[in-house]
């Protein structure tokens, strides 16, 4: 799609910072959320976990749980149809045999209220033969390892993310410094305030309704479909408002096929809402992550080469997070120009909680071993950190060695706008026991073919009011896509935003589209409602051009409407015309629908292809301080500049960015689920140290001009990038702070106090 | 055993029955169906659920229903008069201090609280004053300039009626 290359001067709606089109609903408490649904003869459930990493289920007994007033259902899985899900189809929704986590489910119960349903839980007697577990990677790699799925014969999941080009050994030869590293990233978790929940209703005729925070509503209905045996045609998917999702609406989960287990056996609606304890110890975590890491570079400060080696946790369970290594071997093989990589990933299965996919999927965790070790070759090389970036930056026609097409890309802008904005230039130190750091990012920007497909249809209805109506595949989760998409069809039919309303909530209505991962929406569903905006628009233009006669070519929109170039008398708004349109002998009503797929290419089996069509770019640098004293880190002031091409609405990409990078300072600094023994120790809001509103940094956010010949009036995909190079700029400013690296996040007072003391 | 219950919420006068256990998280979500204020973690962690009670913020997880027999309380149902948003909703919506949207409630009671106290806060001021409420999507920052924006809004408003 060929978009006019500016910035959006020309345009009256889109590049305009007007508020979230639900702000409103947002602000005075109307706006539903799933814990808000109460439904006629609802009941509510609640799940039994095993509370042992890894065991065998002896016995269960229900009885005296079944006993309690008010109690109408219990099941466990020998009331199931036992139909593994998952990606390797290699979980139960309700275990049988053996349990391989803490959080594993084992029994549920629907009851007249959640009070009730809790009291019958602490009823049911399960007996248990304890197995020995594992929870370290490296210990389960071992062939001595206790194994999990004793059908699969190995806890290395089947899932080989290798990579090679180049001549990686000789490339190493050949630098003149190389810097080799381990880094760390442990347990943290999406933390959204609206916790995972599911509503499920069968109706009379037996089909299958359900309320649900996914992000994937389409592949949700059909995985929740095989996952319980029950036609996709049959289930009709409804996302009210989501409470943040951050990634962990991908995958469907055990507490979705258990909502419609219980639905099925009481013939009534039931509700499941995880209360806080257990979004905290059973909602999927970020991948952890051990890098073995090597990066090497010539004299004049050339990278050479890099060699990256990856150890995921993935529990007892692979999800969509697993998949995150493809994206951890994106940013290894192609953040910064080097043209000799390796990487290989072993993804394994331990007794630990599973991990999912979050926001970012698998990028912060390699951005912040990638970036690292520009900080400390550059150092080696003796060159300064800025101008090393520099000279190896990413720009436009380069192809990274997995084949990944660069496009539009101002990394370099980037680099030198967050230097100039932090003062970095000319400086000699930051004050005392104050430091600088930078990292930059690579990300997909233009959507990402994972799936077979990466469309999305989008349905523009013009109505005899002159309202618009988008109805789009295209999920909302937050960000404010729903608004940059509402804008995009406004600018298209030259109408106030707020004549455009968006419908994209309910399965049985909506066009399909893959989900809302990879900074994708905007983008694609952006590119969909624009060709469906554009089809409606022709169309109208048709109809006037009868009414008016007048020939097609001299009619033009404005301000909601048609009137003729070369005669000013003719001259009819939208309503008119859409009412003639309906009101003639063989009438016509105007609606147009659009699928998009960008032409992203599916990598082959060895990891190449372009698998998006463009690419985000940008530089985050951080001020901080530090204590000496305690270890504590202050951080001072935070630059964030992005290439996101043109961008549709500053002020909600700015807040996206902004929540983003406050998310990366969690995680760099405070945030970390404690596991121990597989169990999560710390599963409140109290000692889960999330950023609150007296550690938020200020954050400084900049687009650089910028515009993408395939997004939508040249915007590219920004809702992942705030998180991505955070942590890796903060231990970087750390180290120019006080010369101490730390390689493992988060990256706490103790931590730090114990780098200063082994300076010492 | 239930007991007698009276409360004022967003003015109007509600006699319920209720069990000791109860919070006024459950009676204004459960019995009242203001599902408004949010429950964002039922153990006072989050502040999702803040709403005013005799012009404090409380949090309504935290706060047992019939130790607050007789109280006047508002929620964020009550804050819009006659359909017009309050400067605070306002100056939330203006600014983008929002995204997915299930904190604001809690964000824009316990700003009602702080602005009734302090007209005009400092940026420090307001970090304090919301250092009981987590927002997970927009890193705080156009939350915090929603905030003294609304103050300088309704300190003009004052300065017009004076």
């Amino acid at each position: 799609m060929r978009n006019p290359k500016s910035n959006l001067e020309q345009y009256t709606v889109v590049g305009q910072s007007i508020p979230k089109i639900d702000a409103t609903e947002k602000v005075t408490g109307s706006a539903q959320f799933l814990i808000d649904i109460e439904l006629p003869n609802m009941l509510y459930g609640k799940i039994l976990r095993s509370g042992y990493p890894h065991a065998r289920i002896a016995r269960i007994n229900t009885e005296k749980a079944k006993r309690v007033p008010g109690v109408v259902a219990i099941i466990t899985a020998k009331d199931t149809p036992l139909i593994k899900f998952g990606f390797m189809k290699d979980q139960l929704p309700l275990k049988h045999g053996k349990v391989k986590s803490v959080r594993d489910e084992v029994a549920a119960v629907a009851a007249v209220d959640e009070e009730t349903a809790a009291k019958a839980l602490e009823l049911i007697e399960v007996e248990y033969e304890e197995l020995p577990p594992v929870f370290d990677p490296y210990q389960a790699m071992k062939p001595d390892a206790p194994i999990i799925h004793e059908e699969m014969k190995s806890n290395t999941v089947n899932l080989p993310f290798n990579f090679k080009h180049g001549d990686v050994e000789r490339a190493f030869k050949e630098c003149y410094r190389v810097v080799e590293n381990t880094f760390k990233v442990n347990f943290v978790t999406t933390a959204a305030l609206g916790t995972m929940g599911c509503i499920a209703r069968f109706d009379e005729r037996g089909d299958l309704t359900v309320w649900t925070n996914t992000q994937a509503p389409f592949e949700y209905q059909k995985d929740l479909g095989e996952a319980n045996g029950i036609r996709g045609s049959r289930i009709r998917v409804i996302q009210p408002k989501i409470g943040g999702s951050f990634g962990r609406g991908m995958d469907v989960y055990p507490i979705d096929i258990i909502t419609v287990l219980l639905a099925k056996k009481t013939g009534r609606p039931v509700k499941i809402v995880f209360n806080r304890e257990e979004e905290f110890s059973a909602s999927p975590t970020r991948q952890p992550c051990i890098f073995r890491i090597k990066t090497g570079a010539k004299r004049d400060g050339t990278l050479l080469a890099r060699d990256a080696e990856l150890y995921m946790d993935n529990g007892p369970y692979v999800s969509w997070g697993a998949f995150d290594a493809r994206v951890m071997m994106a940013t290894v093989c192609g953040l910064y120009k080097v043209p000799n990589v390796r990487f290989n990933a072993h993804v394994v299965y331990t007794n630990n909680p599973y991990s999912g996919t979050v926001r970012g999927a698998g990028n912060p965790q390699s951005t912040f071993a990638v970036e690292s070790q520009m900080d400390m070759l550059a150092d080696e090389l003796g060159i300064d950190r800025l101008e090393f970036r520099l000279k190896n930056a990413n720009e436009p026609g380069y192809i990274t060695p997995q084949g990944m097409k660069i496009t539009s890309c101002k990394l370099g802008e980037c680099l030198n706008a967050a230097a100039s904005r932090i003062g970095w230039k000319g400086r000699h130190k930051a004050g005392r026991n104050r430091g600088i750091g930078f990292a930059s990012y690579f990300h997909v920007g233009g959507g990402a073919r994972v799936f077979r497909s990466d469309g999305c249809g989008a349905i523009v209805k013009i109505d005899d009011f002159g309202k618009v109506t988008l109805i789009t595949g295209a999920t909302e989760i937050g960000t404010g896509s729903d608004t940059a998409m509402c804008q995009i069809v406004a600018e298209e039919l030259q109408i106030p935003v707020e004549n455009v309303q968006i419908v994209n909530d309910d399965s049985s209505i909506r066009p399909w589209d893959v989900g809302t991962h990879a900074s994708r929406t905007t983008f694609i569903g952006g590119n969909a409602a624009l060709l469906a905006a554009r089809k409606a628009k022709q169309k109208l233009l048709e109809i006037a051009a009868k009414v008016l006669e007048e020939d097609v070519t001299n009619l033009e929109v404005k301000n909601g409407i048609v009137s003729s170039k070369i005669d000013s008398k003719k001259t009819m708004p939208y309503d008119t015309i859409v009412r003639r349109g309906h009101f003639k002998l063989s009438g016509e009503i105007i609606i147009a629908e659009a699928f998009y797929d960008p032409p992203n290419e599916m990598q082959d089996e060895n990891y190449r292809g372009n698998i998006s069509v463009t690419y985000g770019f940008g530089t985050q640098a951080a001020l901080v301080e530090v204590d000496r004293d305690t270890g504590k880190v202050s951080v001072l002031r935070f630059v964030s500049v992005h290439d996101a091409g043109s961008v549709i609405n500053p002020m909600l990409a700015e807040s996206v960015v902004q929540g983003g990078v406050a998310m990366g300072v969690g995680l760099a600094l405070t945030e970390q689920l404690i596991v121990e023994q597989g169990r999560v120790m710390n599963a409140s809001f109290a000692d889960y140290k999330l950023l609150t509103s007296l550690e938020a940094p200020p954050i400084e956010v900049q687009f650089v001009e910028s515009s993408d010949d395939a997004g939508p009036f040249g915007a590219k995909g920004v809702g992942e990038a705030g998180v991505i190079p955070t942590a890796a700029a903060i231990a970087n400013a750390i180290y120019d702070a006080v010369k101490v690296r730390v390689t493992e996040i988060p990256m706490t007072p103790e931590k730090i106090l114990t780098a200063l003391e082994h300076r010492q | 055993m239930k007991k007698p219950l009276t409360l004022q919420v967003n003015g109007q006068v509600h006699e319920l029955l209720v069990e000791p256990s109860e919070t006024l998280n459950s009676v204004l979500r459960k019995r009242l169906r203001l599902s408004g204020t949010k429950k964002g973690c039922d153990t006072g962690g989050c502040g999702s659920c803040t709403v005013l009670l005799d012009g404090k913020a409380v949090y309504s997880c935290m706060t047992y229903a019939l130790a607050i027999d007789g109280g006047k309380v508002t929620t964020i149902e009550g804050l819009a008069k006659e359909g017009v948003l309050d400067p605070i909703q306002q100056a939330f919506v203006r600014n983008g201090a929002l995204q997915c949207g299930f904190c604001t409630p809690g964000f824009v009671m316990a700003t009602k609280a702080l602005l009734d106290a302090i007209p005009e806060p400092t940026e420090e001021e307001v970090r304090e004053a919301l250092v009981g409420n987590l927002c997970r999507c927009t890193g705080y920052v156009k939350i915090f300039e929603a905030v003294r924006e609304a103050g300088r809004e309704l300190a003009r408003g004052r300065k017009r009626n004076a």
